[in-house]
């Protein structure tokens, strides 16, 4: 026979849960996982912030250095002064080219922040192999990219100290608050233009940039 | 059924099939394709595969190119690429789980769920690590939600180049999705009060990551780990995800393992050198997450041209990052005239919403288009006007107007109009 009181408790329990679902809740209400221990958040916390390279571990590399683990991981993709292989990225160059008819853009010419540099190597290259590279190796292969983009010198050492201060030649130019909607229009119904105005200015009809959409996949490669 | 009423079923069934293969044999001399009905189809004089035979279920053989597609040249690799949704052979307002668009950073991972778990850390009052199995015990909820890749559409930016409603629309697809809200998530960790932030993070090679403003965090973003009633696919973040409704479809991080709050924002490699708007005069908009109203006539379409002249139903879907959609109009004459087509319940928000016109098409070319207006008043612009704004190297967020170009043989082109 089970007492009242034994019965009581879950149905408080549920009632606490169910008060905690309407209101602002107190933290450890539902009380469900674990509370991450500073050893488990620090396996995981990787991030570094692009703006002031808050993250950013310790650890240095130099140039010369980059240029060795380049040559070994990255060259065979992104080309061996960054030009890019293929259709990966160019790293290098582009410079001056974003208000053209087909900018190029890259580390040098795009990039705003010099740690994201850093930050995205560490999490995300090689590609083959992510989170093998020690944290001087993306110190080291940063700053050989910085160099190829003659933002740092040649002696020069990437570390937490130095990579926010890296001045990123597109830096300035970044709206971060969204401007649309850009565009206004009345939805006008009728007569709305003049049908002899009205014209193809392009078609898509005969270019053979189109895969099939019937039958097995396509493998089509760009003529 | 005993063996003689199975005896006598059959046996009728094949008296019936041979009488009436013999009429309609000798009546289609005189009056072909009318007076019989059509003889017994194989299928119909044997029976079935028995229930399990698949025990989950496929579509039929003869679907068989209803697929995922992806446009080989377009990415240097097809791990860091993209895939396009068969709009084209899609009914309604749900993608069926299978056809789901995918867009990945470092190829799909397939992730042990047992060992899955979720960190929510930085500037909270308690930081948590929770297993699969915790997260399912919250509160749930279902929601139904498209999810738009913003370079959906990027290939027609400078000009009409993909001849396919798949490969020019097809990165947007809509689910019903289960799971937890990120503020019921966030309550139970605490938000302390100089939090303004999220970085979320996945467990992809790539740890793909963006920053997310809290106002969004705590309005209406799930953590999901279903996709129309099972289990999310691995090509859309099985055993995790982050859904944020209405905003650009890199933000709804897959295999989604950390939550990080802080002050600023990360500005991550995939908010500045990637999914930023180059404008002609040089700058870029970062930040820019918002899906604008969008819709595109799905019949006819470049894959579904016309048969011959009479009466047609247009069809198309319509959806905003903005709330619910409006109003649809319709042009045949690339937009002289419009008119407003019926919208099909349920019109949800920030969902995929159904819309028909009935047309009676006399043969003669026609230029067909589809316009939105959201709840906001927003009216879906022509490419024409967004190239004014934005000029054509912006590569993400073209919501423009879709013309197809209908010639007198009914086949069906994507145009740009002057």
């Amino acid at each position: 026979m089970y007492s009242s009181r034994k019965i009581c408790l879950p149905i408080v329990a549920v009632l606490l849960a169910a008060g905690s679902l309407a209101g602002a809740a107190e933290p450890g209400s539902f009380g469900y996982g674990s509370v991450a221990t500073p050893a488990q958040i620090a396996g995981w916390d990787i991030d570094a912030r692009g703006e002031d390279g808050a993250g950013l571990p310790p650890g240095k590399g130099t140039v010369d250095r980059g240029a060795d683990v380049y040559a070994e991981q990255c060259a065979a993709c992104h080309g061996t002064f960054g030009e890019g292989e293929g259709r990966f990225p160019k790293l290098v160059g582009g410079v001056g080219s974003l208000r053209d008819e087909r900018p190029e853009p890259t580390v040098g010419s795009y990039w705003p922040f010099a740690p994201t540099l850093w930050d995205y190597i560490n999490r995300a290259m090689p590609m083959q192999a992510p989170h093998t590279l020690s944290a001087d190796d993306v110190y080291a292969l940063t700053a050989y990219i910085l160099n190829l983009n003659d933002l740092v010198p040649n002696e020069f050492v990437a570390d937490r100290n130095s990579l926010p201060k890296v001045k990123m030649r597109n830096r300035d130019n970044f709206i971060w608050t969204d401007p649309r909607p850009d565009t206004m229009t009345k939805p006008c119904m009728n007569d709305c233009a003049n049908a002899a105005d009205v014209r193809i200015s392009s078609t898509a009809e005969g270019r053979n940039l189109t895969p099939r959409t019937t039958g097995p996949l396509d493998t089509m490669q760009q003529k | 059924m005993g063996r003689r009423r199975f005896l006598r079923r059959f046996l009728g069934l094949g008296a019936v099939l041979t009488g009436s293969l013999a009429v309609g044999g000798k009546q289609a001399m005189a009056h072909p394709a009318q007076e019989s009905p059509p003889a017994d189809a194989p299928w119909s004089q044997s029976i079935g595969a028995g229930v399990v035979d698949r025990p989950y279920g496929r579509p039929a053989d003869t679907e068989a190119s209803v697929i995922r597609r992806n446009v080989p040249w377009l990415t240097a690799s097809a791990e860091s690429s993209v895939s396009f949704s068969p709009l084209q052979d899609l009914h309604g307002i749900i993608t069926p789980n299978g056809l789901f668009f995918e867009r990945h950073h470092a190829g799909r991972p397939d992730v042990d769920p047992a060992q899955h778990k979720l960190m929510i850390h930085g500037l909270v009052e308690r930081p948590l690590l929770l297993t699969m199995k915790d997260i399912m015990r919250f509160p749930s909820v279902s929601r139904i939600h498209f999810i738009e890749c913003p370079a959906n559409g990027g290939m027609n930016w400078r000009a009409a180049q993909m001849n396919s409603l798949q490969f020019s629309h097809g990165m947007v697809s809509c689910a019903e999705w289960t799971g937890v809200k990120l503020s019921t998530l966030l309550e139970e960790t605490g938000i302390k009060n100089q939090a303004k932030w999220a970085m979320v993070e996945g467990a992809d090679g790539a740890h793909m990551n963006r920053s997310l403003p809290l106002d969004k965090c705590l309005d209406d973003c799930l953590v999901v780990y279903a996709q129309n009633g099972e289990a999310l696919r691995p090509e859309q973040g099985y055993p995790l995800r982050l859904v944020v409704p209405g905003w650009e479809g890199n933000v709804n991080i897959k295999w989604l393992r950390r939550i990080k709050l802080g002050e600023k924002p990360w500005h991550t490699r995939e908010e500045t050198s990637k999914y930023t708007d180059l404008m002609p005069d040089g700058t870029s908009r970062g930040f820019t997450w918002l899906i604008d109203a969008k819709s595109v006539v799905t019949f006819p379409c470049p894959e579904k041209p016309l048969d011959g002249p009479g009466l047609y139903e247009i069809r198309g879907l319509a959806w905003t990052g903005n709330g619910k959609v409006k109003r649809v109009d319709v042009t045949m004459d690339g937009g002289v005239n419009w008119q407003s087509a019926r919208l099909h319940e349920p019109v949800l928000s920030k969902a995929l919403t159904k819309f028909t016109l009935p047309w009676r098409w006399d043969g003669r070319p026609a230029l067909v288009a589809s316009r939105v207006i959201d709840e906001t008043g927003y009216v879906q612009p022509t490419i024409a006007q967004l190239r004014a704004q934005r000029g054509s190297n912006s590569v993400y967020h073209n919501n423009s107007i879709q013309t197809w170009q209908v010639k007198p043989d009914g086949s069906v082109f994507n145009v740009q109009l002057a």
